[in-house]
């Protein structure tokens, strides 16, 4: 199926805007202006931006501790996310979340989460939400390999399967759950093949190539919107840094690492967007031009905005 | 006005609410239309409303408590069967991780859910079917609990539960669930505001808080007490939080004396809570010590005999309050 070169030029942009914040982040982090964790996600753009072009914005996410990327590709602002990160008054979370909380309901952004699986259940039970009011929303769960060695990746799939739920797990296999390798952590090759268990469709396919993503998530959406419930999808990439900032890394082989940042999923669809003739070098250039221009007025936005009056701190536990 | 049992009222607290809002959802482990719950209390409701609204699961409390959150926060109201309090553990992360999602993401989502779960030692079943976890569930923030002792206050704080816009867990005894006696509550329908406490009987001498099935061991004990002529007075705090502390200190103000009877090891209890409280609030009223009767610091006993000395009894409350009188 023919994408329009819109589309394609808008899940071009949308990676380097991911990977413009993420590099601006690991800045901003290293020079001691953004406290607590931070767990970057460059590398794994495709997969963000492949899936999430496939959305309304009615539809529904739910992401991870790595979440910067989910929630730019689903239409967070880059300003109120590093806001949030800087942990000002004027972040999507008020200060309250940080990195690994960012959420904005009426986005569909139902939130990163910073306990891996977490949004398992809680994509389910915004599913079952959307087939219980009668709507067509569908959402997309985002997790990582580790998460589907838990508890909630069975009970979450499990359930959805029976009830037939309109969701997508998009699992991002990106070789370590920290600092574990899926070899060591799984005894197949593909995590796909759990789909088998729970009787749904489970497709593997390469999270650094953003067409073959958007295409089998966009099958799988489909699909879900339908009726026919959920599907697994397994998106095979890597971390183009380390688990959070700070690791030191020790148990990635340098090989390792090299051909990881050789899979590069950046400058790979944009060789094929000027091979297609939907961009031309100019054009690519012209948007990382304006993607630095965008993060720089998200960190002077950050920078210039108050933080939380401290007695915030109690409100909104309760309505 | 009219005779309940707890379970009737429960039952009743839930019919009503689902009639009234579409959106409310009861999501558990069998809870259809064979056993209706594993004690009956939803007798009924799956033939009245369908497999969509008394929706049974497989045995998965993370998916539940975590499918009631999700569904929550994207504008239906569930009610969460757990079952079990003792079964919350398996569903923790939901608990202390992700219910407080109206604070993390800055105030922006709502999450109207209900939680209910068994609590309560009683029936011999022994130290994983028999927890009052209220302690362990006072230190997690942002969720309201309920404790109804009787069934006027479990239908009223239900209905109220359910109709909140924030997490509230719905603690049901065990021994009260199962009790044949009833007590009578109008015919037409009321609610009961979370965080109000019951004065369960009037007295002058020493404040009694107590919570769950430990009310009716404590008005026992103050029959008994008031045989010898001495004045207690009952406080139900009815919900742990909120907690109606203002009700708490008056009557303290009054008596001038506070025992705490609470259902769980004492350390780390409610108990420990209410009586820091006082301390802190109300020392300057106090004529003696504050006195906590509570379960030994041990996991529960399986035997009958083991399990009637480890829950608090009326003679351990009467023996208390003589210590300070």
């Amino acid at each position: 199926m023919a994408i329009e070169k819109e589309k394609l030029i808008d899940m071009y942009r949308v990676m380097v805007r991911i990977r413009t914040f993420e590099d601006r982040v690991f800045k901003e982090f290293a020079a001691g202006n953004i406290p607590g964790f931070v767990h970057l996600y460059a590398g794994e753009e495709a997969i963000a931006a492949g899936a999430c072009a496939n959305l309304r914005p009615d539809d529904y996410i739910t992401s991870t501790h790595r979440g910067h990327g989910h929630l730019i590709a689903k239409g967070g602002k880059t300003d109120r996310m590093m806001a949030e990160l800087y942990g000002k008054k004027t972040g999507y979370n008020r200060g309250k979340g940080g990195s690994m909380h960012i959420a904005e309901v009426d986005i569909g952004i139902l939130g990163a989460d910073a306990i891996v699986a977490a949004g398992i259940p809680i994509a389910g039970g915004a599913a079952l939400s959307a087939q219980m009011r009668g709507t067509d929303q569908v959402t997309l769960c985002f997790f990582g390999d580790g998460a589907t060695n838990t508890t909630r990746f069975h009970e979450g799939v499990n359930l959805a399967s029976i009830w037939k739920l309109p969701i997508v797990y998009v699992i991002e296999n990106n070789v370590y759950a920290e600092t574990t390798p899926v070899s060591y952590a799984m005894n197949i090759p593909n995590i796909a093949d759990r789909a088998v268990a729970y009787g749904i469709p489970g497709k593997t396919v390469d999270g650094n190539d953003v067409l073959a993503v958007h295409e089998v998530v966009g099958e799988a959406l489909a699909r879900a919107r339908k009726g026919e419930g959920p599907t697994l999808v397994e998106c095979k990439t890597c971390r183009y840094y380390g688990h959070y900032e700070g690791d030191t890394q020790t148990y990635r082989t340098k090989q390792e690492f090299e051909e990881c940042r050789k899979r590069d999923p950046i400058p790979r669809f944009r060789k094929k967007l000027i091979k297609m003739g939907v961009l031309t070098e100019k054009d690519a250039d012209k948007i990382n031009q304006e993607m630095l221009e965008e993060l720089d007025k998200a960190v002077k936005f950050a920078e210039e905005s108050p933080f939380p009056e401290p007695r915030e701190t109690l409100e909104d536990v309760y309505t | 006005m009219k005779e309940i049992t707890y379970q009737k009222a429960i039952n009743e607290a839930i019919d009503e609410e689902m009639k009234r809002d579409p959106s409310i959802f009861i999501i558990g482990e069998d809870i259809g239309k064979h056993w209706g719950g594993s004690l009956g209390e939803l007798a009924g409701l799956f033939d009245k409303y369908g497999a969509e609204r008394v929706r049974e699961t497989p045995i998965s409390e993370t998916a539940i408590l975590g499918g009631a959150i999700g569904a929550a926060a994207t504008g239906m109201r569930p009610i969460a069967y757990l079952y079990f309090d003792d079964f919350l553990g398996v569903c923790g992360d939901e608990l202390i991780n992700q219910l407080q999602m109206k604070y993390m993401y800055g105030g922006k989502t709502k999450l109207p859910l209900t939680i209910t779960a068994y609590i309560g030692a009683g029936l011999s079943a022994a130290h994983q079917h028999s927890k009052c976890l209220f302690g362990w569930l006072m230190n997690i923030s942002g969720l309201k609990i309920v404790a109804p002792a009787t069934a006027y206050d479990a239908k009223g704080l239900l209905k109220s539960a359910i109709r909140e816009d924030n997490p509230v867990i719905f603690l049901e005894h065990k021994v009260l669930l199962l009790s044949r006696s009833t007590s009578q509550i109008p015919n037409e329908e009321y609610t009961i505001p979370l965080g109000k406490a019951d004065i369960k009987r009037g007295g002058s001498e020493v404040t009694v808080v107590a919570i769950a099935l430990m009310v009716h061991r404590a008005l026992a004990a103050a029959d008994k007490l008031q045989e010898k002529g001495i004045s207690i007075e009952v406080i139900d705090p009815r919900t742990l939080v909120p907690l109606d502390k203002q009700a708490i200190i008056d009557s303290v103000k009054k008596t001038g004396r506070l025992v705490i009877m609470d259902e769980e090891p004492k350390t780390g209890s409610a108990a420990g809570e209410i009586a820091a409280i006082v301390a802190e609030e109300a020392f300057d009223f106090l004529d003696a010590p504050i006195k906590r009767v509570c379960a030994p610091d041990t996991p529960i006993p399986f035997s009958p005999v083991l399990e009637k000395f480890w829950m608090p009894d009326e003679e351990d409350l009467i023996k208390a309050i003589n210590e300070i009188m």
